[in-house]
């Protein structure tokens, strides 16, 4: 049992994660280390870190993503820990391997982990050989028209052809039925031939309408596992998540049960440990089927810790110490309904990035509203990176007064001298298809912007 | 809002820069200033004018690390597209506003010796060359030797032998 005390954390991020870090580690007495580059001086986490550390100019490259500069500020700091946040170096085996190797906990799974999860054909494999459901489809590309027909008769219908060295949906074909499958294989052969040169292709299962669904899972150093129940984050505009709620509209107790299982299995498999999450593909009929796995915290956490009251950076620091997780699976309620909007410095029409000086800025209170933040009064969004400014979350009693009541948030949320997506998020709200809860990956295509 | 408080503090000023007491301090004010501040019980104190910015915050656990930059953050003001009044660039407010600043191009601790034991690489009146090695930082256990790159006289040492160096900080002022 190793059990170790984690006196110092350093957030090796910036933005709002980085102020969330900072919360809990507040809350539970730890003192924090920010670490910033040249552009986020006048930062919101700088200010509330115990101390900072100045790592680098503007780029990530040489700031967020400069893994000497994070380990040296570790070390004259005397932090214990390093929680990574989400993106830039969160899931960097390499930075957790010279944290561990620096005596430095990272808090997050072990290197090995996290490199075989982020290798997307080594995750598939790892996860099939789990029990996990994946996929259907071939691992190696394949050339012949036999060995196709042969696989998609195991597959079943509709399948997709890609283009085994393409990619920005050239060279792509969905096949509905038996008799397309000649033709639409040649075309799609030719297709990968005069575009990339190479005529092999991958065949998949092809989901019409899926949804996204991602399970939420804590392990901890001892073996123990639990789910905290699914994310809903179908509403996505060109891959990127633009809210996600909890409970999902389409998911039935049973259904979540039946997930967390899987996922859970999966993990005490591979010797997971702390946070992750599982992202499925969910089909009309009910049938799911593994993506990928982020062995990190998420954006989007907010809302699974509305619906459960978990504090997911608390879980993650107090595992990284070596405690045991203090939940059961029959101790994870879900209570209540929960939405995230992501608000993003852009236009919320044209989508162009919006960087700036925030002239006025009101964040919307009351009840069940919670507001995720870097932004204040008089700070300028830098425009070296991402764009999202604040999650702005809410929690009720259903999905029909969550809805209400973010429509009543967004309304009371000022945000002047840049422009946000609030907007596009007021009239996501609006829409009859999202109110019934009935959406695909595809609504963002067909929404009138 | 930042613009209610920039004319608040420069109503407050009274009639334009004084002397280097109210437009900057040196490590010793500091000190007394936290001193002060911890025997009047205070466990935040903030000060601001157009030239520097002060907070001293002090948590109840907290166990300062000597001369590490902890619980302080002395910034200078950065430069705001929109200024209320015209900043007056107070002379007293840098005095090395003329040097030429060495500063550190990575996150360390810095040292004045190639060794323990050893004479300092430079020090005030130091002649320097670009490819004059004026001091170490060492990171993740490599001794980073710090050149130069410019031609002068060392006139000022900013950072003690020994102390935690952040990227961007002033190391040295050099008279070219």
């Amino acid at each position: 049992m190793t059990q170790r005390e984690i006196r110092k954390v350093l957030i090796a991020n910036r933005g709002e994660i980085a102020n969330r870090i900072i919360w809990t580690c507040k809350e539970m007495g730890i003192k924090t280390v920010a670490v910033y580059s040249e552009a986020d001086r006048e930062a919101l986490h700088v200010r509330f870190a115990d101390e900072a550390i100045c790592i680098g100019p503007p780029p990530s490259a040489q700031s967020y993503l400069n893994i000497p500069a994070i380990i040296s500020a570790a070390e004259i700091t005397n932090a214990d820990a390093v929680h990574p946040g989400y993106g830039f170096l969160a899931e960097s085996a390499t930075f957790a391997k010279v944290c561990e190797d620096c005596n430095i906990k990272f808090i997050g799974p072990r290197p090995d982990v996290i490199a075989m999860m982020g290798d997307k054909v080594e995750a598939r494999r790892t996860m099939k050989a789990a029990g996990v459901p994946i996929l259907p489809g071939t691992t190696e590309p394949v050339q012949s028209a036999d060995e196709v027909k042969e696989l998609v008769n195991e597959i079943g219908f509709p399948v997709i052809i890609k283009a085994a060295a393409g990619g920005g949906g050239r060279g792509m074909r969905i096949v509905r039925k038996q008799e397309e499958l000649e033709t639409q294989l040649e075309t799609a052969q030719a297709e990968a031939l005069a575009a990339f040169k190479n005529g092999s292709v991958y065949v998949e299962r092809y989901i019409e309408r899926p949804r996204h669904i991602e399970i939420q899972i804590l392990a901890d150093e001892h073996g123990n596992c639990v789910s905290l129940g699914e994310r809903e984050c179908t509403i996505q505009r060109r891959h990127q998540k633009l809210l996600e709620e909890a409970p999902s509209p389409a998911i039935s107790i049973e259904l979540r049960d039946r997930m967390g299982a899987v996922a859970v299995k999966a993990c005490k498999e591979i010797g997971y440990t702390n946070a992750g999450t599982f992202e499925f593909l969910l089909d009309e009929d009910g049938s799911f089927y593994f993506m990928e796995m982020n062995t990190r915290i998420q954006v989007e956490h907010p809302v699974t810790e509305m619906v459960t009251l978990a504090d997911i950076v608390r879980n993650q620091i107090r595992i990284a110490c070596g405690d045991d997780l203090q939940y059961k699976q029959s101790d994870v309620q879900i209570v209540g309904h929960s939405i995230e909007c992501r608000i993003n410095a852009e236009d919320p029409v044209k989508f162009t990035p919006s960087p700036g000086k925030i002239t006025a800025f009101n964040i919307p209170g009351g009840p069940g509203v919670r507001v995720d933040t870097a932004a204040y009064p008089g700070y300028t969004v830098p425009p070296y990176y991402d764009s999202m400014i604040a999650k702005l979350i809410v929690h009720a009693r259903t999905r029909e007064l969550a809805i209400a009541r973010m429509q009543r948030a967004l309304d009371m949320m000022v945000v002047e001298g840049i422009k946000t997506t609030i907007p596009l998020h007021r009239k996501i709200m609006a829409d009859e298809k999202f109110q019934r809860g009935e959406f695909s990956t595809k609504f963002m295509e067909e929404f009138n912007v | 809002m930042a613009e209610n408080t920039a004319s608040a503090k420069a109503d407050k000023k009274p009639g334009g820069s004084q002397g280097s007491s109210e437009s900057s301090f040196d490590m010793d004010e500091l000190r007394e200033l936290m001193q002060l501040v911890t025997e009047q019980g205070f466990t935040e104190f903030e000060f601001e004018n157009e030239n520097i910015r002060v907070r001293l915050s002090k948590a109840a656990s907290y166990a300062p690390i000597p001369n590490a930059p902890a619980g302080i953050s002395v910034s200078p003001q950065p430069q705001t597209g929109v200024p209320v009044q015209p900043e007056i660039p107070s002379p007293e407010a840098d005095p090395d506003a003329g040097l030429y600043k060495i500063t550190s191009p990575i996150v360390g601790t810095f040292y004045r010796s190639p060794g323990p034991d050893k004479d300092p690489y430079v020090k005030e009146g130091s002649k320097v060359t670009p490819e004059s090695v004026v001091c170490i930082v060492e990171a993740m256990k490599l001794m980073n030797e710090i050149q130069a790159e410019t031609s002068g006289e060392i006139v000022k040492v900013y950072v003690k032998d020994g102390e935690p160096v952040e990227f961007g900080q002033p190391l040295f002022g050099i008279k070219q």
